[in-house]
């Protein structure tokens, strides 16, 4: 058994565009996606997720690179030969064919006998939660119930490794909600490798085993939920994952880990990095708003004054806009968890407001 | 809608287009049962021998130049018909799904036999098959019945090629926002190119194909203009023929002739629309 189920070595794609001039949609990829795993494509729209999947599907070939799947080269393998099957973003079910022959035309190709096909379209049927829907027309379905239809499609062939593009895309918020744990539920059942596009990052935090963020056709980052929230390695990883405070300053000091930095107004902030720093390099600190507290802390790292300058309640939690010295912004998320649910300031007052050493990383790029 | 008072002008026009629309034909139908052999006027229902006031319709299938002209016809019509849908249906398939440098210019191309008139594609082929005829014959020294001339294969031929962009405007209106994840599907289900085409993009393009063809058929059996530019010595269709007829005297057998034809025509457009309307 290889290593991993599927794997992207320095993949590149480039389509020809409008103009003769060539379009760069991923470049130099590298990805390990190991057996068994639920895996995410992050990021936002025309980042080369589409692209990347369709690659390890065959409808697309590298430019460069090579597409393994189990150790095994791709090169021009046609995506009827591959042992991976594709769930589409629009479902692509055969109008003209009823939801039973559906399901059964992937095992009619691998040459199943009659009698094991109707019992295993069964029980694919039964496994989506669509029992007895053999006779019915995809058009005569829902969007969820399609999209299920479409799931139970692929997973009747048994594949090593099932594609998803985006499955959820067309469903509403509740249905979304409920799939998304159903396919997480099914994905753990059936044990089959999955490999997931989306562009919604709870999405992606809620049902990834490991995540790869992609930007503009490379990928920034592979990781858990854990590490890419918490460790985010780049500006556009900790922006785009759920949301940050970026204070700019210049690095005073490096202690290991640790990290000191000035801002503008003569703030100065304690930080981590991973990276070794020369003193007066640029940088950004990142603060995620939930890690500053409005109310200081006798001992906390960092500790400054500010003035509320917005208060935005949405129900669960308030953010507060603190102006500090220096005029820099820094949003500060409080949870409503007291009885009586007052907003904690008011716009124009002044706070002290603190975080702690890691919750502050400092970013270069 | 329904409530809004229609001006009588609206319904009496309408009227008389259907009256001139119409008319022929129902005063054709009826003079094909004209007792007058030189029907000029209508002289009352024939009733004679044993078909009764069938009698033009029996008398016409006695007559072996009008079995003969209604066989070349209908060989003419099938034999171009499935050609040019063939034909037309990978032409339709290779606008929609490739891009080539000519691609332009070749579905313009394919598109002006339809909009040129018909006696100047006549003549065009005409001159074009006379042209090569004259030059093969003569390359390789062919002589008497050995030559090429015109004939059944010309008129085949000159049907096929005036009835394949009919076939592929038809067929690429139906192609017109395939889904072509479909395909994609099919293949990522384990199917190969000539599997998919097979089981999901020829079942879901047939309806355009069918009516693509029915269109072809009917073009092709009252083509009158191409046929008679490309025809020869026995291969006489039902058209050249009634045209032949007419220049001496129009006999009830003619008009009984013309309404089977629109009998036969009626059908195949009923069909087709059928066939259009299960999109
Ligand atoms: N067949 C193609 N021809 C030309 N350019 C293409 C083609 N497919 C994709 N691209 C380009 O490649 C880039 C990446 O596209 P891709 O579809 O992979 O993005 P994506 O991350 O899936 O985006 P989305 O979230 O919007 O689906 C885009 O700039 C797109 O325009
Ligand atoms: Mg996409």
């Amino acid at each position: 058994m290889a290593e991993y189920a599927v794997e992207l070595r320095d993949i590149s794609k480039r389509f020809p565009g409008p103009s003769g001039e060539l379009v760069t949609a991923v470049r130099n990829v590298t990805m390990q996606i190991r057996d068994g795993e639920f895996f995410s494509m992050l990021g936002p729209s025309g980042c080369g997720k589409t692209t990347s999947l369709r690659m390890i599907a065959g409808f697309e070939l590298p430019t460069e690179g090579e597409v393994y799947i189990h150790g095994k080269p791709m090169g021009k393998t046609p995506p009827f030969q591959r042992p991976v099957n594709t769930v589409f973003q629009n479902y692509a079910l055969f109008p003209h064919m009823t939801i039973g022959e559906n399901v059964a035309f992937g095992l009619q190709m691998d040459g199943v006998p009659k009698s094991e096909i109707m019992a295993r379209v069964k029980q694919a049927l039964e496994m989506v939660r669509l029992p007895g829907y053999e006779k019915r027309r995809a058009r005569q379905l829902s969007g969820g119930q399609q999209q299920r239809v479409a799931l139970a499609r692929s997973l009747v062939k048994r594949p090593e490794v099932l594609l998803l593009d985006e499955p959820l895309g067309a469903l509403d918020l509740k249905l979304r909600k409920d799939m998304q744990l159903e396919l997480k539920k099914l994905q753990r059942e059936v044990g089959i490798t999955f490999i997931y596009v989306t562009h919604d990052q709870e999405e992606a935090l809620t049902m990834s085993d490991r995540i790869a963020v992609m930007s503009g056709g490379v990928t920034l980052q592979v990781g858990n939920a854990n590490e890419i929230y918490e460790r985010p390695n780049c500006k556009f990883v900790a922006d785009f994952i759920g949301e940050t405070n970026f204070l700019q300053g210049k690095v005073t000091e490096q202690n290991g880990k640790a990290v000191t930095l000035a801002l503008a107004g003569g703030l100065t902030v304690h930080a981590e990095a991973e990276q070794s720093l020369a003193n007066g390099t640029e940088a950004s600190v990142a603060v995620r708003p939930e890690k500053v507290n409005l109310t200081g802390h006798a001992g906390a790292a960092n500790q400054f004054t500010g003035r509320i300058v917005s208060v935005v309640y949405i129900g669960t939690d308030t953010y507060y806009g603190v102006r500090l010295p220096g005029d820099q912004l820094l949003r500060a998320r409080e949870q409503n968890d007291r009885p009586d649910s007052r907003p904690m300031a008011a716009e124009g007052d002044e706070v002290t407001i603190s975080f702690s050493t890691q919750a502050a990383r400092v970013l270069t790029e | 809608m329904s409530s809004t008072k229609r001006s009588p002008w609206i319904t009496l026009s309408a009227l008389l287009i259907y009256f001139f629309l119409y008319a022929p034909i129902v005063v054709l139908i009826v003079f094909a049962f004209n007792s007058s052999k030189t029907n000029i006027v209508f002289e009352g229902v024939v009733n004679q021998g044993a078909c009764g006031p069938f009698y033009w319709f029996c008398k016409l299938f006695s007559n072996d130049d009008v079995l003969d002209a209604a066989k070349n016809t209908l060989t003419i019509a099938f034999i171009s018909t499935i050609v040019s849908a063939i034909i037309g249906t990978m032409a339709a398939l290779a606008l929609q799904r490739y891009d080539f440098p000519v691609k332009r210019a070749s579905e313009a191309a394919l598109y002006i036999p339809i909009v040129i008139p018909e006696i100047v594609m006549g003549i065009g082929i005409l001159v074009f098959f006379s042209a090569l005829f004259t030059w093969f014959n003569s390359t390789f020294g062919l002589v008497g019945d050995g030559r090429l001339a015109m004939g059944l294969g010309t008129v085949i031929v000159s049907h096929i090629a005036f009835s394949i962009p009919f076939v592929t405007l038809v067929v690429r209106a139906r192609l017109h926002g395939f889904d072509k994840s479909l395909e994609e599907a099919a293949m990522d289900l384990g199917a190969n190119e000539f599997t998919t085409f097979r089981r999901v993009t020829f079942p879901l393009i047939a309806p355009g194909v069918l009516s693509g063809a029915l269109l072809a058929f009917t073009l092709s059996l009252d083509d009158f203009i191409i046929t008679f530019f490309t025809t020869g010595p026995g291969s006489t269709t039902l058209p050249i023929y009634v045209y032949g007829l007419l220049r001496r005297i129009v006999t009830p057998e003619v008009n009984a002739l013309s309404t089977i034809w629109i009998l036969t025509v009626l059908i195949v457009v009923f069909i087709s629309q059928r066939l259009e309307a299960r999109r």
